[in-house]
């Protein structure tokens, strides 16, 4: 009875012991030269680009077998607040950091470095049986915002119009309420509408969006899939009116796209940086267009 | 007899230790959600906290549609879950035959256990899409919806509490019931459910109780619009839950913000009422045992 407990014991220390350890690989081996232990990075954030890290950290580890990425989605913040805590070595974000993070960042000692690794573009969906083929940013904005609840208002049926949105916390929400609601125009107060159904994740948003043809909802291009229906959006009213790709984005003709971001604490050193230096490579960037998003180099 | 009487000692201390510490970690948990509220109810007016628009991260901070919503939804359950889950019990305990008994019992309880995010799966792919096409709503994530869920999840334990107590009725009532003529159905309504009362309405409060405090149900099924529902028609529109705004959105807030501490202002509410809803049902067990005994003296 003792002699089992005794072992028990020592498994549990043994096991508790060995945490810390994968901890400290990181920082113990920065130069690459430990070779017998893998090397961690820690990535975790925004939701938009949860897919397209994940893609980068497989294509990564075949390259360089002795480095692990572990990537996490929770959310633009949630990233940023990891980085702030120094949980993480890179957030995501798919909007820029707010002055109030940097500020809690800093009194931490950690100073928020940013990195442009992709070009997103937001989708406008409906069902596919919604006749409505283009909609003004002014019409998207008016719907939002609860003056337009109608899809005859806009040239479509008969049909009460379910607006569909992401959580507050996510970067696309904010993005969606600064770019589109708000038209831009900082000093605009408007507001998304009370009756907006605020949906956990863009899995919600497209489960509903496929089944009801009541619905508009929005989320990065990298989400839209089949049985949804994208809208061509136009800035001016009298057009034109464009469909989202990655040739619209990089030409700027499209209204509704943004930079995407890491951010790693100060200047990255090391495997981080030669990480986020292949991030920015040809080879990485062609990952970012078959997935949905935008190259960042031919963009800007 | 020395050696026995120190370790009943400890015993009984580890024992008393035990029951107090409940009341003790109850008290503590509602001290700490009031210190983290504070600042909330002191930053920020209370006509903006009692106003109808709950938008956070512009510094909206009205918690009535929240409150609304989760009061409307729980309604909508118990509207389902309280006869269901009686007439449940009443079968299982009163008219269903032994082996009938001893499946569905288990059965029922093997419901209690299910995940509520499993119900929640069930509800956005099945239950939505038929809320919306036979109702002919705009959408299917409604109040409505997240009732019919939550229903489902008290349900189990409406019958499981419910079945034990009216289990517990003697049978000599029955028997004393039946002998002066009156039919089975008389005995269940006019004997047996009277007696096991108190223990009925335990099992509707915990229930109620159950409802009140789900989240991942309401968060995938309802669609979380913060409208301010404005009477039982509100069943049928979209609504947002105190329990899902909680868990939407702790997890990105800015710690020591307003906006986290009106969270924890809203967490303080949803423990004020689901205490109300416990010291209510127990205040009138109480009373009935008053009436009970008088009777039987």
């Amino acid at each position: 009875m003792l002699k089992t407990r005794t072992d028990i014991l020592v498994y549990v220390f043994i096991l508790f012991s060995l945490v810390p350890l994968s901890g400290c690989v990181v920082q113990s081996s920065e130069q690459g030269t430990v070779t017998t232990s893998q090397i961690f990075i820690e990535n975790k954030g925004s939701d938009t680009i949860v897919n397209l890290a994940l893609a980068w950290a497989e294509a990564y580890q075949e390259i360089r077998p002795d480095i692990s990425v572990s990537v996490t989605g929770g959310g633009s913040g949630t990233g940023i607040a990891a980085l702030i805590n120094g949980t993480v070595d890179i957030a995501n974000a798919s909007r820029q950091i707010k002055e109030e993070e940097i500020a809690n960042a800093e009194a931490n000692g950690i100073t928020p470095v940013e990195h442009v690794i992709a070009r997103d573009a937001i989708a406008v969906v409906i069902h596919p049986d919604n006749p409505v083929n283009e909609l003004s940013i002014d019409q998207v904005s008016a719907i939002y915002s609860g003056e337009i609840t109608n899809w005859l208002e806009v040239g479509g049926e008969d049909r009460p119009i379910v607006c569909l949105s992401r959580e507050t916390n996510s970067g696309t929400h904010v993005y969606f309420l600064e770019q589109v609601i708000r038209k831009g125009d900082p000093e605009d107060t408007t507001l998304f509408s009370p009756s907006v159904l605020l949906l956990p994740s863009s899995e919600g948003i497209s489960m509903e969006v496929r089944q009801n043809p009541n619905t508009i909802g929005y989320d990065g291009l990298g989400y839209v899939t089949e049985g949804m229906k994208v809208i061509a959006v136009a800035s001016d009213p009298a057009g034109p009116y464009v469909l989202p790709s990655i040739e619209t984005v990089n030409n700027n003709q499209y209204p509704i796209s943004r930079d995407l971001y890491m951010y790693t604490a100060g200047e990255p050193e090391g495997v981080i940086k030669t990480y986020l230096e292949w991030v920015l490579s040809e080879e990485a960037q062609q990952v970012v267009s078959r997935l949905g998003f935008v190259p960042v180099e031919t963009g800007e | 007899m020395r050696e026995t009487s120190w370790g009943e000692f400890v015993i009984t201390r580890l024992i008393k230790a035990a029951g107090t510490s409940a009341i003790l970690f109850v008290i503590l948990i509602f001290i700490f959600l009031l210190r983290e509220s504070i600042p909330a109810l002191t930053e920020i007016k209370l006509d903006s906290l009692l106003s109808v628009r709950w938008y956070p991260i512009e510094e909206y901070f009205g918690i009535l549609p929240l409150i609304g919503g989760s009061v409307i939804v729980t309604i909508g359950a118990g509207l389902i879950a309280i006869p269901m889950g009686l007439a449940c019990a009443i079968f299982i305990a009163e008219i269903a035959p032994r082996w009938l008994r001893e499946i569905l019992k288990p059965l029922v309880e093997v419901l209690g256990g299910l995940p509520s995010v499993l119900l929640g799966f069930l509800g956005i792919l099945v239950i939505a899409p038929l809320v919306r096409t036979y109702m002919n709503l705009p959408t299917g994530l409604t109040a409505f919806t997240g009732a019919l869920l939550l229903g489902a999840i008290s349900i189990p334990t409406i019958v499981s509490v419910a079945e034990d107590a009216i289990d517990a009725v003697p049978k000599t009532y029955r028997d004393a019931a039946l002998a002066l003529g009156a039919t089975e159905w008389q005995t269940i309504w006019r004997v047996t459910v009277p007696a096991a009362r108190s223990g009925i309405l335990t099992a509707i409060m915990l229930g109620i109780g159950r409802s009140i405090g789900e989240t991942m149900t309401v968060m995938m099924v309802t669609g979380n619009a913060p409208i301010m529902p404005k009477g039982l028609s509100a069943l049928f529109s979209p609504i947002r839950t105190m329990t899902a705004t909680i868990a939407a959105e702790m997890g990105e807030v800015a710690n020591g913000s307003l906006h986290y501490h009106t969270l924890f202002l809203i967490g303080a509410v949803l423990f004020t009422i689901s205490l109300a809803v416990n010291l209510a049902a127990s205040s009138v067990v109480f009373k009935q045992k008053k009436r009970a005994e008088r009777i039987l003296s």
